[in-house]
């Protein structure tokens, strides 16, 4: 990981000629100064959508990335694989909505895992299983403020998959489980969760140094 | 739609093609339902199960209709399976609550749909004879079971844009997806698989789901 003084200088640097709709909040926030966290706005419509996806996809893939650099003890060879292939995919989703947003994207976010205990197996996939759940339930509610119908197969191409690491970090959990088919995150109507970016924002926003703020979202 | 080519472009190529195909017959039929936004009672009947079938645009029912026969398909296979003997023991708890799941889908669909319903179809889960064992073989009945939860996700996935008329019914079909993806990859996992194919889910056309699940349609 980069420390956050040499990550806000290449930030600042990147952003002073990208004309982007990032903020860059030391600039109104008091706490100015060289370390200050940098403020990132998702955006409207169907770019803040899929901004927001990739502020998700970004700390979904630095989690997985953190937790196979420092292994927990004696993980087992069917942890590491699947841990290894969620990684993988947190990453393939994070570079292929990077790009698709193109200079619209905001930019790499700082993140946080001081509060996950990377030793510990019941701390990596406790938070795993939270953030995959998190996920589904924001992709499930953001479906509806997307416009453009290609975005919409996108994002339901990326959230099934998120559905499916849910299953398999509650499998690793408890093995064949009631909870690995879903009790637990689905409802007795049979649905799982549904989340506005402004409930989802704020459970994630422990694990992201750099502020983000989603203005136009609801 | 400036930006088809970006999104586009960094999805692989396969499922680039099919959201392009697929986007056709979006447009097609979204244009028809340009315009019309969910009512209130919509809302109202969605939470409280009331029918409002006959207020529904065309397209919705028929998009929910299909989603429909698909879950009578999977209820009634996880009924008979439930009972069959054949689901060994610590299996027990994940297919019980999968077939709760699919209840439940049938239930709020029915609920949903009212007067406009289809009927559950006839079914024959040896496909004409194709898999005579399913009710003996636990190792068929796991393929067949694996099939129609991969199925479920990427039929749901292929009608999301058909039901973006409707923020309500797209996010409850959203709601429902994700159920479905998580079965799909507890089930892969009691067959020693990946609960995933990939990074990417991919979509399938009403027509190329019509043609997997005809065979178990009696």
């Amino acid at each position: 990981m980069q420390s956050k003084t040499s990550l806000s200088r290449r930030h600042l640097l990147k952003w002073a000629g990208a004309g982007t709709t990032v903020a860059i909040a030391s600039a109104v926030l008091p706490n100015f100064g060289i370390s200050a966290a940098l403020a990132a706005e998702l955006g409207d419509g169907d770019i803040g959508v899929l901004n927001y996806a990739y502020a998700l996809e970004q700390l979904e893939a630095a989690f997985y990335t953190q937790a196979l650099e420092n292994p927990f003890g004696n993980m087992q060879v069917n942890d590491q694989r699947i841990l290894q292939q969620i990684r993988d995919h947190e990453i393939a989703h994070r570079d292929f909505l990077k790009r698709a947003l193109g200079s619209n994207a905001i930019p790499a976010l700082e993140v946080d895992f001081s509060a996950v205990d990377f030793s510990s197996r019941a701390s990596v996939l406790g938070t795993a299983d939270v953030f995959e759940n998190l996920g589904v339930a924001a992709y499930n509610g953001a479906g509806q403020l997307i416009s453009t119908p290609d975005y919409l197969v996108a994002a339901g191409s990326i959230v099934s998959v998120e559905a499916r690491h849910a299953a398999a970090i509650a499998d690793l959990l408890r093995p064949f489980s009631a909870e690995a088919a879903g009790r637990g995150n689905v409802d007795h109507k049979g649905l799982d969760k549904a989340l506005l970016p402004s409930m989802v924002l704020p459970k994630a926003a422990p694990f992201i140094v750099t502020e983000v703020t989603a203005a136009t979202l609801p | 739609m400036s930006n088809d080519n970006t999104i586009l472009g960094a999805i692989e190529p396969e499922l680039a093609d099919t959201i392009v195909s697929s986007r056709r017959d979006v447009f097609a039929r979204y244009a028809k339902a340009a315009g019309i936004m969910t009512s209130a009672p919509l809302v109202l009947a969605l939470a409280s199960n009331q029918a409002f079938g006959q207020s529904l645009p065309q397209q919705i029912t028929d998009t929910l209709n299909f989603a429909l026969t698909l879950e009578y398909l999977e209820a009634a296979f996880y009924e008979q399976g439930n009972k069959s003997g054949i689901i060994p023991s610590q299996y027990r708890a994940v297919f019980r609550t999968i077939g709760q799941h699919e209840n439940a889908h049938v239930k709020l669909l029915k609920g949903v749909l009212g007067s406009a319903a289809v009927k559950a179809p006839g079914v024959d889960f040896t496909a004409g004879g194709k898999y005579a064992d399913v009710w003996e073989n636990f190792d068929t009945f796991l393929t067949l079971s694996q099939t129609f939860e991969d199925l479920g996700v990427a039929a749901y996935k292929g009608q999301a844009g058909n039901l973006m008329g409707s923020k309500e019914v797209l996010t409850v079909a959203l709601q429902i997806h994700s159920v479905e993806a998580r079965h799909a990859s507890e089930v892969r996992r009691i067959g020693l698989k990946f609960g995933w194919d990939g990074a990417f889910d991919k979509p399938l056309s009403k027509k190329a789901v019509l043609a997997a699940a005809t065979p178990f349609l009696a």
